[in-house]
This record gives C-alpha cells, sequence and structure tokens, in this order.
C-alpha cells in the first residue's frame, strides 16, 4: 500500500491510497480535480501534470526523454515536474505530496 | 495480409529535409514532418497562427468556397481559450456514465445487424451510421436526426471526381442555419439552444459563432470519426489474434485505441500561417505563407517510437498527436476515445472473425506524398462470436 497526497489548484488536500497501477489512475478514479488523464495514461496528452514536493523528488524519480519533451511545452512546467501516468503506484513513493499543476 | 495496412509516405523526407512542399492553388505549404517540430510549432501560436483568412489553414485551402470562420479552430488565443472554456465541459460529457450506456446501445444494435450478413460495406453501412448516431448524443439532439446526416453520404462537401464543392458544402450550411432558427425559437437542450444562450469573453454568441461552431462538429467529426471505424475494421479482419488478446485482456483496450488512433492519424495535417519571418529545422518559414502540421508524419517518427509502423497493441509509452497538440488539441477527443473504446469492447465480445471481401482504398494527394488515410469502401462479412 502507499499513500499519495493530492494538493489542488484550489489548495483542497486530498489523500489517497492505491497498491497498483499509475498515480494517474489513482487521481482519476477519485475525481482528483485538474488530472484528467484524458489518453489512459500512454503520455501522450499531459492532462495528468503534477509537481512534486521538491524533499519527494527523489522517491518518485525523474522524467524520462519522453516526458520530458512533453513537459517542455507544457507553460506550468517546472524542475518539479511530472505526467502522473507516468509514476507507478507502490510502496516505493508512500507519502508522497503531488501538486495539481492545472 | 495487408489491407489494412497504412504505409508511411513521408519517412524520406522527414529524415533527411524535416520537411516537405506543396503548392496547394499557389499559396505553398512547407509540411513539418518530425515529432519535435510539431509539437513546438502548434504550441507556438504567435508566430504560427489559425485565425488567418477562414479556410486558408486548410490544406487544400477553402478561402475559395467559404467565409465562416470556423469556431474555436480558427480563432487564436486569447478570445480560443474563451471559447475552449464554454466548449470544453459540453464535450467532456461522453465521461458520463449515461452518455456510455447510450452509446454502447447503439454500437451493440449495429453490430447486431451486420453480424451474419453475407457481406457488408463497412463505410456506408457500419461507420457513417455509428458516426451520425453516436453525433446526437454530443449534440444532444433526437436520434432521428441521425437519419438526415446519414442521407447525406459520406462525402457532404465533396462531389465525384471533384475534390471542393461549394454547393454540396451549401447543404451542411443549410441545414445548420435551419437548426439554429428552430433553436432560436424553441430553445431546448441541446448544443444549438446551449450556445445561442451563451456568452463568450463577455459577448452573446451571435448566430454567426454558433453556426461556425456546429460546421466544425460535423465537419472535424465526421471523416476522421469514419476513418478511424473501418480502418478498425479492416485492421482487425487481418489481425484475429488481437480481437482474442482484447477479448482475454479486456484492461488493455484503453491503450489499444491509442495505438490505433496513432497508427492510423485519421487527420493528415493541418495549416497554420507564419506570423513573422521564422525558421523550422533549418528551413526559412516566410511571413505570411503557410506550414503544415503533419500528425500523420510525426507519429512514425523512429526518434521517438519504436517499430513506428507496426500496431504494437498495448504500446505504453505512446506520445502520439493524432489529436493534435497544445492549443487547438481535439475538442471531440473524448468523444472519438470513447467511441473506438466502446467499439473495441464490443467488437472483442460479439464477433470472432472479420473477412475482407473487397476493398478500395482512399489515398490521399499531398503532391509529393501520397497517403493511404483509409478506404472508399471496404466490404467484409462478420463472424460472431
Ligand atoms: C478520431 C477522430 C478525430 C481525430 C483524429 C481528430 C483530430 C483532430 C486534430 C489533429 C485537431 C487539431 C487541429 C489543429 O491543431 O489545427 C482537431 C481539432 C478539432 N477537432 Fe478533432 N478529431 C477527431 C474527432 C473529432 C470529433 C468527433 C469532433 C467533434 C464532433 C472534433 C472536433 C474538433 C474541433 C472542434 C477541433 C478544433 C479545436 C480547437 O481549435 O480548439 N474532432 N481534431
Ligand atoms: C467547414 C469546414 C470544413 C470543410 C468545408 C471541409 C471540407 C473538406 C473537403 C472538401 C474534403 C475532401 C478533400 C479531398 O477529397 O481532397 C475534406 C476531407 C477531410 N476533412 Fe474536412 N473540411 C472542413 C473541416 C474539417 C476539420 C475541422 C477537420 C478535422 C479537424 C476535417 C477533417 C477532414 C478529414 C480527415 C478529411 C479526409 C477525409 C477522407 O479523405 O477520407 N475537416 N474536408
Ligand atoms: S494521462 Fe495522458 S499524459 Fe498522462
Amino acid at each position: 500500500m502507499a499513500k499519495v497526497t493530492f494538493i489542488t489548484a484550489d489548495d483542497e488536500q486530498i489523500t489517497l491510497e492505491g497498491d497498483s497501477g499509475s498515480v494517474m489512475e489513482l487521481a482519476v478514479q477519485n475525481d482528483v480535480a485538474g488530472i484528467d488523464g484524458d489518453c489512459g495514461g500512454v503520455c501522450s496528452c499531459a492532462t495528468c501534470h503534477v509537481h512534486v514536493a521538491p524533499e519527494h523528488l527523489a522517491k518518485v524519480g525523474s522524467a524520462s526523454e519522453i516526458e520530458q519533451d512533453m513537459l517542455e511545452l507544457d507553460d506550468n512546467a517546472n524542475e518539479y515536474s511530472r505526467l502522473c501516468c507516468q509514476i507507478e503506484l507502490n510502496e516505493q513513493i508512500d507519502g508522497v505530496i503531488l501538486r495539481v499543476a492545472q | 495480409m495487408n489491407k489494412s495496412e497504412l504505409p508511411d509516405p513521408f519517412e524520406q523526407a522527414r529524415v533527411e529535409s524535416g520537411v516537405g512542399y506543396m503548392n496547394d492553388q499557389d499559396d505553398p505549404v512547407q509540411i513539418l514532418l518530425r515529432l519535435k517540430d510539431v509539437r513546438k510549432s502548434a504550441h507556438n501560436w504567435k508566430t504560427f497562427q489559425s485565425g488567418a483568412k477562414p479556410g486558408r489553414i486548410v490544406v487544400p485551402s477553402e478561402v475559395n468556397i467559404r467565409e465562416t470562420r470556423q469556431i474555436p479552430f480558427e480563432v487564436d488565443p486569447p478570445e480560443h481559450g474563451g471559447f475552449r472554456k464554454l466548449l470544453d465541459p459540453w464535450f467532456k460529457r461522453p465521461l458520463n456514465d449515461d452518455y456510455q450506456q447510450k452509446l454502447q446501445a447503439q454500437i451493440d444494435e449495429l453490430l447486431d445487424e451486420v453480424l451474419n450478413k453475407d457481406s457488408v460495406e463497412t463505410v456506408s453501412e457500419f461507420s457513417l451510421k455509428l458516426q451520425s448516431r453516436a453525433l446526437t448524443l454530443l449534440l444532444n439532439t433526437p436520434y432521428e436526426e441521425s437519419e438526415v446526416w446519414i442521407g447525406w453520404g459520406t462525402h457532404v462537401f465533396r462531389s465525384e471526381g471533384v475534390a471542393l464543392d461549394g454547393d454540396k458544402a451549401n447543404i451542411l450550411y443549410d441545414y445548420i442555419d435551419e437548426q439554429i432558427e428552430r433553436a432560436a425559437a424553441k430553445p431546448g437542450d441541446d448544443l444549438y439552444s446551449v450556445l445561442l444562450n451563451s456568452e463568450v469573453n463577455g459577448k452573446k454568441l451571435t448566430k454567426e459563432e454558433v453556426k461556425g461552431v456546429m460546421i466544425l462538429t460535423f465537419a472535424g467529426g465526421r471523416d476522421t470519426v469514419i476513418n478511424a471505424v473501418t480502418n478498425s475494421i479492416a485492421y482487425f479482419g487481418e489481425h484475429p489474434e488481437s480481437l482474442a488478446r482484447l477479448k482475454a485482456e479486456p484492461e488493455i483496450t484503453g491503450k489499444a485505441v491509442e495505438e490505433l488512433i496513432r497508427y492510423f492519424a485519421p487527420l493528415t495535417h493541418m495549416g497554420r500561417v507564419a506570423t513573422q519571418d521564422t525558421q523550422v529545422c533549418e528551413h526559412a518559414v516566410k511571413a505570411d505563407t503557410r506550414v503544415s502540421l503533419c500528425w500523420a508524419s510525426a507519429n512514425r517518427d523512429a526518434s521517438v517510437f519504436e517499430k513506428p509502423n507496426e500496431v504494437v497493441l498495448d504500446r505504453k509509452v505512446n506520445p502520439h498527436i493524432s489529436f493534435g497538440f497544445g492549443t487547438h488539441n481535439c475538442l471531440g477527443a473524448t468523444h472519438a476515445r470513447t467511441i473506438m473504446n466502446l467499439l473495441l469492447k464490443s467488437l472483442a465480445q460479439k464477433v470472432s472473425s472479420i473477412e475482407i471481401l473487397e476493398c478500395k482504398e482512399n489515398i490521399e494527394d499531398l503532391e509529393q506524398f501520397k497517403r493511404k488515410v483509409g478506404f472508399d469502401s471496404l466490404t467484409v462479412k462478420f463472424k460472431n462470436a
């Protein structure tokens, strides 16, 4: 089991738990505002953009080159950006805090 | 075993120079072929505008056959954002359960109609019907309206042998004018009525603007969806193992939809007009000339996609741009994806095999390139599971 906390654009905090799939799927299943996951998680739509809390970046890992190329053209992107469909939901990321970029 | 293949005619030009060239009625177009260039240029709406003279960003150009500005397609930010804010929630309705149940019922009914018939012409007897009926859900109009749209045939804008037919386009324009007057006189809860009662950027929408939006739901959502559906039938006809896999592993359906849409790229390219002198991958682009963003070529870019010319049904990382990219990304994508998703699930459940009896390819002529986008006709026999 991993706990993940999302902070939405209107500063609502939502903590969710899961043990498989991607972080995007967890967010979509629980209607987290600002995570749409239009492409179903294949890194094509950028509607699952989050900023990882700086202290958790190491746990979550950095974006692949293909993901970086997508993020590069997103106006809200910064060094903490990830497309959360590309973050696997497992124990390694337990406790992370993600700020929804939209 | 290659009727369902869509070859990539752009490869050599994409690798060697990055751009293609099309004269198109003496308003030349530089066709951008590489994924990164297409994405960057789609993102850069200040330099590559959509809000040029109506019809100019379409290739072949439609400046001579229409004046109505298509909305939000031919509008640039910041006005564009106001329109999308109004339209986006409406076009997300396909995510609702009741919408999906109705769509599922439509698809199942249609499949039951064609199953075990000796022969079915997919484009006219399956894809056009599916697309038209599904559109009644998107627009929230009576189901019976789909009969009218099916009656127009597949090419609302085109006569036999004539690429651009202004008279034929008038059928659609006249129909939409009528519908707008009907909705103005007696508002209901269809998209026409909703738009007539809406404000964008602080102003009430004019009838001309409502028309500009509605025309696009017909034009943009017609050939694209018809090609996606028809090409899927051809693909499963030649790949029964993929149909069996979807039945055994329905959880990969979402990925399969994205992969088929990547491979098909139902819309080949779309133009922009440069607002200043600039360059793309070392090619000069002069102010007031056209470029096009070639989604179909970008999707086969081997610097990004492994085995780009193969359908890898469960492709995990798939940054395709069949629905465009950035500002003008496809407003109908949720609807199109939902159709494909439910169609694939129903095919996997109800159909054991599809035999291709006869087909006629639809080859798009981009002068330097000839691209197969799908089929003018595809005759098949569906066998039930
Ligand atoms: C598989 C089916 C479809 C494909 C591949 C597709 C593809 C595209 C692409 C590539 C664009 C971007 C054009 C550009 O950047 O200039 C686009 C825009 C658009 N599409 Fe689609 N489309 C599909 C279905 C639909 C449907 C069903 C509708 C509506 C009924 C629709 C309505 C629109 C509209 C309104 C735009 C303009 C959005 C804007 O300018 O903000 N499309 N589509
Ligand atoms: C009022 C607006 C539009 C008009 C009058 C129009 C007109 C046409 C015409 C005349 C053709 C046939 C071209 C040929 O055979 O060479 C065509 C094909 C096509 N159009 Fe449009 N178009 C419009 C808007 C759009 C938009 C916005 C999209 C997508 C976002 C779109 C997608 C397509 C596609 C994919 C085809 C190829 C169909 C095929 O050959 O199978 N159209 N359109
Ligand atoms: S869900 Fe589409 S990029 Fe993540």
